[in-house]
């Protein structure tokens, strides 16, 4: 069965370790802290200026002050702090952030990303994400292995506009964990059920198979 | 103490002309100077050059100028919550940059602190690199960017005083205490402006002399962009 978005969550928070600091951004990577183990410390960062982003707020306790990147309303966990945009940008750009998770349109098989921008159709901007992939070490990129239309969004090379190049290390779809390597996707993991022909047929840039790969673990 | 209290928003604003470049505090609605946009859309004033990190709503914050249709360039990193700006963009009405949030934060930061322009590597390999200078330091290759030039700085801050002190609330910091003094005029309004000595200079975010006229802003509405709740 392929994974559900929460699920890719899930896998993606068993890369966590303590001590890290994580940035997150919009869409399942937002789900990711939903999943952290009880014992780990990890504090997250959010790029408009703080880090120690907790749970929603309960109903009635909403705070106008308190917004994530994604505009939601949260509240700060003990240890928490706020800063201005150029500081959070300095814990990014200084290599302060130990991991990011991001979401992508596409990525390539050398691990460039692009998932800002469809020419003449959909402008978001590139927000964070330009600073976050030029920087980070450790780039996760979450996503469905195919678009709507079922065409492959792992790519030999990107058609879209470029957030990033030789960015991504590691990619956790519905339907694999695969990493970036000379040479193309190395697949790692397979999604419970999923069989090798199943990803290689969802995946356009070169799939570097190994003799056993074996279905992830919850 | 030097001080800088104005009575109303249209002091604040006094100077501001047509066609100049302004830039606006806030992420989302979180931290917008409400009153100075009211103001500016009503006002007849037209054709700005603006810079904040969104573009607001339909209907509030940066929204109300774009609707209003007093904007014709923005400089902007997250673009996505406003069907009238897609509008006026895919249309050409408006001209619109678009800058990595970090590198647009420190664009601000640079022409407050006096530093005409700084290398960062957000944005190599890709359209923003385009026909700027590159340089390689330590094995990696970085753009020069360039802090940005502009007339009117108009903020918002949670607390502050006479002599132009200012303390921010929450994630309502982001970009306001960056754009203080990187404009020809800074202009603050605040949920409370209190006398000269009632801030605990320790807690002092922005110093007033960053700031040139402060006013006690009125009815915020403070509106919230996503509302999230736990089991909603």
């Amino acid at each position: 069965m392929p994974l559900t978005k929460n699920q890719i969550a899930q896998r993606i928070a068993q890369e966590l370790q303590s001590g890290f600091y994580v940035n997150l951004g919009i869409g399942i990577p937002t789900l990711v802290a939903n999943h952290v183990p009880k014992e780990m410390a990890v504090e997250f960062q959010s790029e408009n200026g703080i880090l120690g982003v907790g749970p929603f707020p309960e109903a009635g306790k909403e705070d106008p002050d308190l917004v994530n990147a994604g505009k939601q309303t949260i509240t700060p966990l003990p240890g928490s702090s706020y800063f201005d945009s150029a500081v959070s940008f300095g814990m990014i750009r200084g290599k302060h952030i130990d991991l990011t998770v991001l979401g992508a349109m596409e990525v390539s098989e050398t691990g460039d990303i692009a998932n800002w921008k469809v020419p003449g159709k959909l402008v978001k901007g590139m927000g964070g994400a330009m600073d976050l992939v030029a920087s980070s070490e450790n780039i996760i990129v979450a996503m469905i292995h195919t678009d709507s239309k079922g065409a492959s969004k792992l790519l030999k090379k990107c058609t879209l506009p470029l957030t990033g190049v030789r960015c991504v290390k590691r990619i956790v779809t519905h339907l694999a964990v695969l990493d970036v390597v000379e040479g193309g996707f190395l697949l790692k993991e397979r999604a419970p059920g999923v069989s090798v022909d199943e990803i290689q047929l969802a995946t356009e840039g070169r799939l570097v198979v190994p003799k056993f790969v074996p279905e992830m673990i919850f | 103490m030097i001080h800088k209290k104005v009575e109303t928003v249209n002091e604040a604003l006094e100077g501001i002309q047509s066609g100049m470049t302004l830039m606006l505090g806030g992420f989302g609605l979180c931290g917008i100077p409400e009153n100075l946009i009211s103001a500016l859309a009503q006002s007849s004033f037209e054709n700005f050059t603006c810079i904040s990190a969104n573009v607001g709503v339909d209907d509030f914050g940066l929204g109300l100028l774009f609707g209003a249709k007093k904007i014709k360039k923005m400089y902007g990193s997250y673009v996505g919550e406003n069907q009238e700006f897609e509008r006026q963009l895919l249309s050409g009405e408006i001209e619109v940059s678009l800058v990595p949030m970090g590198t647009l934060a420190e664009k601000c930061r640079a022409a407050q602190m006096g530093i005409p322009a700084f290398y960062t590597p957000a944005g190599f390999g890709t359209e923003v690199a385009l026909e700027k200078e590159l340089r390689d330091f330590n094995g990696k290759t970085y753009l020069l960017e360039t802090a940005f030039q502009s007339d009117f700085s108009l903020v918002k801050a949670w607390k502050g005083d006479e002599a132009g002190n200012l303390i921010f609330r929450g994630t309502a910091r982001n970009f306001n205490p960056l754009m203080c003094g990187a404009s020809s005029v800074t202009v603050a309004e605040v949920e409370e402006l209190v006398p000269a000595g009632e801030l605990d200079p320790n807690q002092i975010h922005t110093p007033g002399i960053f700031v040139d006229r402060i006013f006690q802003g009125k009815l915020y509405e403070k509106r919230i962009e996503r509302r999230t709740t736990q089991n909603p």
